[in-house]
Parts: C-alpha cells; sequence; structure tokens
C-alpha cells in the first residue's frame, strides 16, 4: 500500500504527515496516452488527483515573542524537541502499523540551515530505524503538488510566495519553471520584519496580525515604492520605507515630532499596515498576470504561507476572472509548511523509482525548484 | 486573450470614433488596438490600459500615469533624436491610452519566419543583411540613452517601402518597459534579453545573432563595452541561487 510519512522542518513549523494514494491510480507512461483521447483534462493527471487520503496532518509551531524573529538555532531546538512526540501522535491518529509506511520523505531545502538538519537527522533515523528508504523533497515542489492536489488545478501558473520564497512558476517539459521571483527578500519576509517594527504578536503569524489590522485601515493609501521588473519584483526597498513610516509614526505618538496626519486624518498601524498589503499584493498580482499572458494560462494557483491572506486571494481572484480564468487556493492547513506536502510530493518520487541514499541525504539552503525532474506529469 | 470577458474598456474619444477599433492583441497591461486618430485619413496604434479594478484606485492612477508618461517620453526622445520609432499622435494618462502612429509593415519575427518557409531562398546573405539593420537601431537606441527592456524579435517591424517587403527600415515598437538609463549594465542587460528571446523565437537562426551584435559593435562609441559587459551578464543569466 502506497503510504509515506513526511517531514517538514525548513522554517519555524514542524510538521508531520502521513498520506496514502490508492493504488487504483498507478502513475504510469501510460496516463498520458490516455490524456490524447476524450477523457478530461484533470483525470490526465496520474496520482496527483484528489483521491489522495491524508491520513493525519500534524503541526507544531515555534513562535518568538513580539519584536523578535526565530532565530536558527532556537527554533532547530524547538523541533528536537518535538519531532519524536509528533511521529508517534501522526503514526497512532492515522491508525497504521510501521510496516505499512513505504518511504520516509523529508524536506531537503530550501530553508534554514539548522532547522532543515534538525528533522533530516529525524527522518534518516526513522530510515534506519523502520528499514524504509528515504525520500528527500523540495520544499516548494511539496507546495505545488500538494495545492494542485487539493485544488485539482490541472495545470496553473503558480504563485508561490512565503517567509523564505517569492516565485512565479509554470509548468513546462517536466520541470517547474521560475518565470519570476523575488530580487532580494521574500514577501513573507518583508510583512515578518514589518510586523517586528510595529511589534505586533508573532501568534498565529505575524502576516496573519498584519491582515486583521488593515481590515480596519483603508481610509488612506499612502505613498511606498512599487519594484515590478518585467516579471520580477523587490521589496527591500519597500520594507526601508515602511520602516521609515513606522518610526515616524511612534515619534508622532512620543511627541518628539508632530502628530502625522493626512487631510484630518491621525494615521495609525491600520494605515501603515493597509498600504503595505495593497502595494505588495499588487505587485505579486501584477507579475502572475504577466506569466498568465506569457504562457497563456488561465488558472493560477497560490501555495505558501502568505497565500493564506484573503486580500491576496481576492485581487489575485478579480485579476483571473478578468481574464476569463479562476485562483485556486488552500486554506491555512496546507498553505502553511506542513508535513503532509512533503509525504505526497515524496510519494509521487517514489512512485516513480526516486530514492536518497543515506550519503546523500545531507539538506541545502539552497535548492531552486527547477533542479527537481517531475517526471510523474506529461 | 480573453474572450469571455464582455465589453472591452474603452476611453472617452474612442467610444465614439468614425473608424471601428480592431483588437490586434491583449497583454497583461495593456490592449493594443488599430483604428484613426482626429481624421479617418490618420491610422493609428492605439495602446489603452484599462483600470485593474483589484489594485487600490490611487495606487492604479498612479502607476498608469507613470508608465504613459514613461513610454511617451521615451518615443519622444526617440523621435527627437533621429531614432525611429512610432510617434506619439496624443495621450491621456487619466484616461490611460495613447495614440501612436500607425507603422505598417511585418515584425522581424514573421519576416524571418517567412525567410524560413521559403526554403531561405533569399540567401543567409539577405538574412545577415537584416539582422545587421537590427543591431545598428538597438545601437542607435542605445546611444541615446534609452534602453528597451523587452526587446524581442516581435518588438522590431520591418517598415513597408513601397511593395518590396522586407527591405525597409527597421522600427522598434512596445516602449512600455523603456527606461532612460545610460548605465553600461542595464543596456547589456537589454541585449541580452534580445539574445534569449532571438535563441527561443528563432533556433535554427540563433548561430546568426552574432551578426547583430557585429553591427551593434560599429554603432556608437560606447558599444565594445556594453558587449564586454553582455559575457558578464551570460554568464550569471539571471539566476539567482534560492536562499530558504
Amino acid at each position: 500500500m502506497p503510504i509515506a510519512l513526511g517531514l517538514e522542518g525548513s522554517a519555524n513549523k514542524l510538521g508531520v504527515g502521513i498520506i496514502f494514494h490508492p493504488p487504483s491510480t498507478p502513475p504510469s507512461p501510460h496516463d498520458s496516452a490516455h490524456s490524447d483521447d476524450e477523457v478530461p483534462k484533470s483525470q490526465s493527471k496520474p496520482s496527483a488527483s484528489s483521491q489522495v487520503q491524508i491520513l493525519c496532518n500534524l503541526r507544531h509551531t515555534f513562535v518568538s515573542p513580539p519584536g523578535t524573529g526565530f532565530l536558527p538555532k532556537d527554533t532547530a531546538a524547538h523541533h528536537r524537541r518535538w519531532v519524536v512526540r509528533l511521529v508517534k501522535q501522526a503514526i497512532k491518529q492515522s491508525k497504521i502499523q510501521i510496516e505499512d509506511i513505504d518511504c520516509i520523505c523529508f524536506t531537503q531545502g530550501p530553508g534554514m540551515g539548522a532547522p532543515l538538519s534538525a528533522v533530516a537527522i529525524a527522518a534518516r533515523m526513522l530510515s534506519q530505524l523502520w528499514d524504509k528508504p528515504l525520500v528527500g523533497v523540495n520544499h516548494c515542489v511539496g507546495h505545488i503538488e500538494m495545492g494542485r492536489t487539493i485544488t485539482g488545478a490541472d495545470n496553473p501558473v503558480v504563485l508561490y510566495v512565503s517567509g523564505g520564497n517569492t516565485q512565479v512558476i509554470a509548468y513546462s517539459a517536466q520541470r517547474y519553471r521560475i518565470f519570476g521571483e523575488a530580487l532580494d527578500i521574500a514577501v513573507g519576509n518583508c510583512l515578518d520584519r514589518f510586523a517586528r517594527v510595529i511589534n505586533i504578536s508573532n501568534d498565529p503569524a505575524p502576516g496573519y496580525n498584519i491582515e486583521q489590522l488593515a481590515k480596519k485601515g483603508g481610509d488612506v493609501l499612502l505613498d511606498l515604492p512599487y519594484a515590478v521588473k518585467g516579471m520580477d519584483v523587490s521589496f527591500s526597498g519597500i520594507l526601508a520605507r515602511a520602516e521609515e513610516m513606522a518610526r515616524r509614526l511612534h515619534a508622532g505618538r512620543k511627541g518628539e515630532q508632530d502628530l502625522w496626519k493626512e487631510g484630518d486624518k491621525v494615521i495609525g498601524e491600520e494605515d501603515l499596515c493597509f498600504t503595505l498589503q495593497e502595494t505588495l499584493y499588487a505587485m505579486l498580482v501584477e507579475i502572475t498576470e504577466r506569466a498568465m499572458a506569457h504562457v497563456g494560462a488561465r488558472q493560477v494557483l497560490i501555495v505558501g504561507g502568505v497565500g493564506c491572506n484573503e486580500r491576496l486571494q481576492q485581487m489575485m481572484g478579480m485579476m483571473a476572472a478578468d481574464r476569463g480564468g479562476s485562483v485556486f487556493a488552500t486554506d491555512e492547513r496546507f498553505c502553511i509548511d506542513n508535513g503532509i506536502m512533503i509525504a505526497h510530493a515524496g510519494l509521487l518520487q517514489h512512485s516513480m523509482g526516486f530514492r536518497t541514499k543515506l550519503e546523500e541525504s545531507s539538506c541545502t539552503q539552497r535548492f531552486r525548484t527547477d533542479e527537481v525532474l517531475i517526471n510523474w506529469r506529461d | 486573450m480573453s474572450p469571455d470577458s464582455g465589453t472591452p474598456y474603452l476611453p472617452a474619444p474612442f467610444t465614439t470614433s468614425p473608424t471601428p477599433l480592431t483588437l490586434i492583441t491583449r497583454g497583461a497591461e495593456a490592449a493594443l488596438y488599430k483604428t484613426t486618430f482626429l481624421t479617418p485619413h490618420q491610422p493609428c496604434a492605439l495602446k489603452i490600459r484599462p483600470p485593474k479594478p483589484w489594485r487600490h484606485p490611487t495606487l492604479d492612477a498612479r502607476l498608469t500615469r507613470q508608465r504613459i508618461l514613461a513610454e511617451a517620453r521615451a518615443l519622444v526622445k526617440c523621435g527627437r533624436e533621429g531614432v525611429r520609432v512610432p510617434q506619439v499622435l496624443g495621450m491621456s494618462w487619466e484616461e490611460g491610452w495613447v495614440a501612436l502612429e500607425w507603422i505598417a509593415g511585418r515584425t522581424v519575427k514573421d519576416v524571418i519566419w517567412g525567410w524560413r518557409a521559403e526554403g531561405a531562398e533569399k540567401g543567409d546573405a539577405w538574412l545577415r543583411g537584416l539582422l545587421g539593420k537590427v543591431g545598428r537601431a538597438v545601437g542607435l537606441l542605445h546611444s541615446i540613452g534609452v534602453v528597451h527592456g523587452d526587446l524581442t524579435s516581435s518588438n522590431m517591424i520591418v517598415e513597408e517601402q513601397g511593395s518590396t517587403a522586407g527591405e525597409g527600415e527597421i522600427v522598434l515598437i512596445d516602449f512600455g518597459l523603456a527606461t532612460q538609463a545610460v548605465q553600461e549594465e542595464d543596456r547589456a542587460v537589454d541585449l541580452y534579453v534580445l539574445e534569449r528571446a532571438f535563441g527561443s523565437t528563432h533556433p535554427r537562426e540563433e548561430a546568426l545573432f552574432g551578426v547583430v551584435l557585429e553591427a551593434y559593435a560599429g554603432s556608437y562609441k560606447g558599444a565594445k563595452a556594453t558587449l564586454k559587459r553582455l559575457e558578464d551578464v551570460r554568464m550569471r543569466g539571471r539566476k539567482k541561487s534560492m536562499i530558504g
């Protein structure tokens, strides 16, 4: 029975997931032949169909105090502390025997070095203890494959937005090709760091709290830089400017300078959050639209932690509708880093005969999405 | 691009245009129509940037204004300095349109594809002649401090002269991503974009791309330095190593 255990720990979430791919749709080269017939396109996908069964999807998040970010050392310690407990609980909850598991999948990169290594050690340990093959998974490919499966999006342009990554991706000839990306910091990093400056909580996530604050704003849109270059974007200048605005706000409150007003409106954190969101997401929608026009696609799939944001989903939905298409997004169970997506992508790789040898199982902070051979798709 | 999106957005003067608007292409940013401007005898290419309702109206207006102005300024500068580009006939940044001189002719892409379809019977020398003109046109553009930003063989038109198609001068079009830049790096990246686009659009003619660069090299004073920089850009590509 194709069952995989997936371990994810590239950032501050530790995820353990167990997935089952029913054997009725084995991924085989014949699948591509069927798609030439009159079979609807959604059925031409190999086992990346919605028939997968999620046996369990557990997550534990390391939350740092307001005003601070998560440091690699502390995050790795968190993962070490929780991984055994989470794996035990996952096996119990899935009601499976250890013999049922076909492979141990783990995030091999990209991500933060120390947390990645901590989880890779756990994966190697389980692999040797239970005598199961290891499958190293690219974190971004995990997000994309899980998103496609959950939403049923067949061949979308993918916007992958998280704390570490900002990419516009489209599939072509067995690779997920990167059409556009952030040239400096990721969009989620920009949001996280801004949340630190205005000292808001990291629980459940800084981006979520910015979104809630932004809902209270909306009367004024302040002036932030807008940096789109073709299909690429740049966020560091925006962050610097937003930080400057936050300082002006605080100085005004403390009476060190005049209270910041636009007309009669006294500017507050909610206006900064609103402005930041509107600007960042307009940029993301713009590069996605460019990529759609370029490859002639009508579907958009948003994955990654920032993909939970409802305003981003709304803007993207309007853009896609304008082009006669639609947007696909998942909720926080799959958008935010999780173990199930690693298990899912790993099991697809495993079904094509891919194995990661123990001596090749070291992880890497730099692992581009287009390095992975996607041989389970046509 | 989007046949199901209903009636296209048209700004004020063109809703009552005596000449019907023919949609030529719809990109991500703008839609391009063929129509006439002011008199029925003045054919024009009308580039409309429809409002994007998902963007905040303040931001949308700011971006439309910036981009229309940047494009028009680059075109006007080219016209003034003797680079053959479409003339700006009229524009409105509030409404989001710019009317440009209609250039009759075929794109370099179509001309090369046609040359190949005819079995290359006009010969290599003929194609070399065309590519040389492309190189000189880009060189002239760079010499006045304008970087196109999106050079491809479909963004160049071989202007019709009498009946001999494919023999006229090169006219560069679509300055939507143009910047006025004097940096060697920007010019080198401009050439790199063209090189990559040419390779993927005309794989069988790719070996002849050197002719473009040779012609470019002799077209202005700083060209050699730009070509040297191009070698660095090629080495690095657009690819950056991915962190986290």
